[in-house]
């Protein structure tokens, strides 16, 4: 009777032990990431960073991979906010509980976490290999192709976030306005989205943040550029696809700028998800 | 209902505006919502058109063929499958058990006030890009695995250990030997990217555990204390049985992002187009080999890597279906 009590005891204490242990080593990994980020990219922080485009190789900066990243970004969340926000709404308003409803919602899931990497061989064929026959190889890879692999990358986040912030909205605000005479159009576009904005606006941040460090779609898409564009339609660099050229290359004196640009990159990011996750928590526990 | 015809007329004619706007509406919404369903539905036709030459040139031999060979046209995609697979299933081997352990040390183990910091603090894992990932497997990782890891795992699991006796352990278990074998000095390798994944799925498989663990209703939990039960049995006997679908599908949503992953393998893989027996020699997955070669690929190597692009689609959207089937179960089951 003892022994049996001592050996559960034990096993007990052995299994916490265990799970603590596996706490830390989850820490000690991410402290291990962020301090090898935060020191190697501090030590390569430098003006011309900021100013100098890739083209001077390790003499040079990354300003136009930032440029590209900031602009291929933009078109990414410009595509995917709107179609996102709608079908989202589409979801959560006029299909909830229906059999084609629930299925994309399902498949929106599945979209979440679908390879990134097919989703730029996707826009390569739909858009790339396109605009290269139409054009006659003029515009072959461009920023804009890029922004639409992005986008299809954010549009699943910000169906789902509207999705879920839509059915939060107490459905009396629903009743109240429809028994006025309200159209469900109106009632929807002025009414409904609007007191789930702060929650949808959170989830953009989310896909921002998700978008911003994705390097797979972008390298048959924008493809990389070595000098400043602004044109959406020229091939493009972005500060992820810089990093990947960067570090993989065989000489160390370009490691320094990947780090660099590693750190700008991991710092926005973070930022960004702390801040929407803040947002979210708020929205979420005033409810 | 006796009023003038002027006054009807205006209200109908605002209903019938009104139904005509609702039915655009709702179209548009529609029509948007379908958009999700076409990226889908496209981004899996678009990989099987571009790799239809791939598949009628070698047809179902391209799956078992290990050869990758851009001089004779031959190319088969079982380096970049086993590769693929055997990455991920590492990860999994690892990330499972370390997931567990952090969902049982948040859930039950922990004091109130640690536990959402330490939750938000595993979570900032998975906020960090994968090309992160990769530059810290490359520059940090690697070289410390190569050095500490490495010859540890050779000397004492591995059949050429550095005094050309092969260790008890290979000489005992079948096979083991082969795998730890490696005279190749670097630190890429199938295994290392296997580590460098699973720490990167760690944060979503135990943050999937974590809330469903935080599902079982306390009077369950609360019976099996009063009984005398210790907190690990009543994790393990009453918990982890209650979610267990709910688990499975965390799991699976895990190895639906260690196959898909990118960035994070291609820099630590060594990229390699052989099949070796050992883990500790580089090798190449379905997303790494695709991400190496494609912008210099022409002609039937590029529709091979269409061809392996469609195989990884539909692997993942098999594993990520039964992975979301698995966690809708428990939601059903709470009336969710």
């Amino acid at each position: 009777m003892d022994t049996l009590y001592l050996r559960r005891r034990i096993t007990n204490a052995f299994a916490l032990a265990l799970g603590t242990a596996a706490t830390l080593f989850g820490l000690a990994f991410l402290a291990w990431i962020l301090w090898a980020t935060l020191r190697q990219g501090i030590a390569a922080l430098d003006w011309k960073l900021f100013t100098k485009i890739t083209a001077y190789g390790d003499q040079g900066g990354l300003s136009n991979a930032m440029v590209g990243s900031l602009i291929i970004n933009l078109i990414g969340i410009a595509v995917a906010t709107p179609i996102g926000v709608l079908a989202g709404t589409w979801l959560a308003e006029y299909a909830n509980r229906t059999r084609l409803g629930e299925s994309i919602r399902f498949l929106n899931d599945i979209l979440l976490s679908a390879p990134s990497i097919v989703m730029g061989l996707f826009v390569y064929t739909i858009i790339v290999l396109p605009s290269t026959v139409l054009t006659h190889g003029n515009t072959t890879f461009s920023g804009f192709a890029g922004g639409v692999a992005l986008a299809l990358i954010a549009l699943p986040v910000i169906v789902r976030t509207t999705d879920e912030m839509l059915r939060l909205v107490p459905s009396t605000l629903r009743e109240a306005a429809l028994s006025l005479g309200v159209p469900q159009w109106k009632l929807t576009s002025q009414i409904l989205l609007r007191a789930a904005r702060s929650g949808i606006v959170t989830g953009v941040l989310l896909a921002l943040a998700r978008i911003s460090g994705e390097t797979a779609p972008l390298l048959f898409t924008a493809f990389g550029n070595n000098f400043m564009t602004l044109n959406p339609l020229d091939k493009m660099s972005s500060l992820p696809q810089v990093i990947y050229q960067y570090a993989n290359d065989p000489g160390d004196t370009l490691h320094a700028l990947a780090w660099a640009g590693a750190f700008v990159v991991t710092l926005f990011v973070l930022l960004l998800s702390l801040t929407s996750r803040l947002l979210l928590s708020r929205k979420v526990s005033h409810d | 209902m006796s009023t003038s015809p002027a006054a009807t007329a205006i209200p109908e004619q605002r209903a019938t505006r009104d139904a005509r706007h609702d039915r655009l509406f709702a179209g548009l919404l529609k029509a948007c919502a379908l958009i999700v369903l076409a990226s889908l539905l496209g981004a899996a036709f678009a990989t099987l058109w571009g790799g239809r030459e791939a598949f009628g040139t070698f047809g179902w031999h391209f799956l078992a063929n290990s050869a990758w060979d851009p001089g004779n046209q031959d190319y088969g995609a079982l380096v970049p499958v086993y590769g693929t697979l055997a990455t991920s299933f590492i990860a999994l081997l690892i990330a499972v058990p370390v997931s567990f352990g952090i969902a049982l040390y948040l859930s039950e183990v922990a004091p109130r006030w640690l536990r959402t910091p330490v939750a938000s603090a595993i979570e900032l894992l998975a906020g960090i890009p994968s090309i992160i990932y990769g530059m810290w497997g490359l520059f940090i990782f690697a070289p410390f695995f190569a050095e500490h890891i490495k010859p540890w795992l050779t000397n004492y699991l591995g059949n050429n250990p550095d005094d050309g006796h092969p260790s008890w352990v290979a000489a005992h278990v079948p096979f083991v030997g082969k795998m730890f074998a490696s005279d190749y000095p670097f630190g890429a390798s199938i295994l290392t990217a296997g580590i460098v994944l699973a720490v990167m799925i760690i944060p979503f498989i135990s943050s999937v555990m974590r809330e469903v663990f935080q599902t079982v209703p306390t009077r369950l939990k609360e019976s099996a204390y009063a009984l005398g039960s210790s907190t690990w049995e009543v994790v393990w006997d009453i918990v982890l049985p209650y979610t267990r679908s709910a688990v499975i599908g965390g799991i699976f949503l895990g190895l639906g992002r260690a196959l898909g992953e990118t960035m994070a393998v291609t820099f630590v893989l060594g990229n390699a187009m052989e099949l070796s027996s050992s883990l500790l020699d580089p090798g190449a997955s379905i997303a790494s080999t695709i991400a190496n070669q494609f912008s210099e690929a022409v002609g039937l190597q590029k529709s091979a890597l269409m061809a392996l692009a469609f195989l990884l689609f539909v692997v993942t959207f098999i594993v990520l279906l039964i992975a979301r089937m698995m966690l809708r179960r428990l939601a059903s089951r709470e009336g969710r």
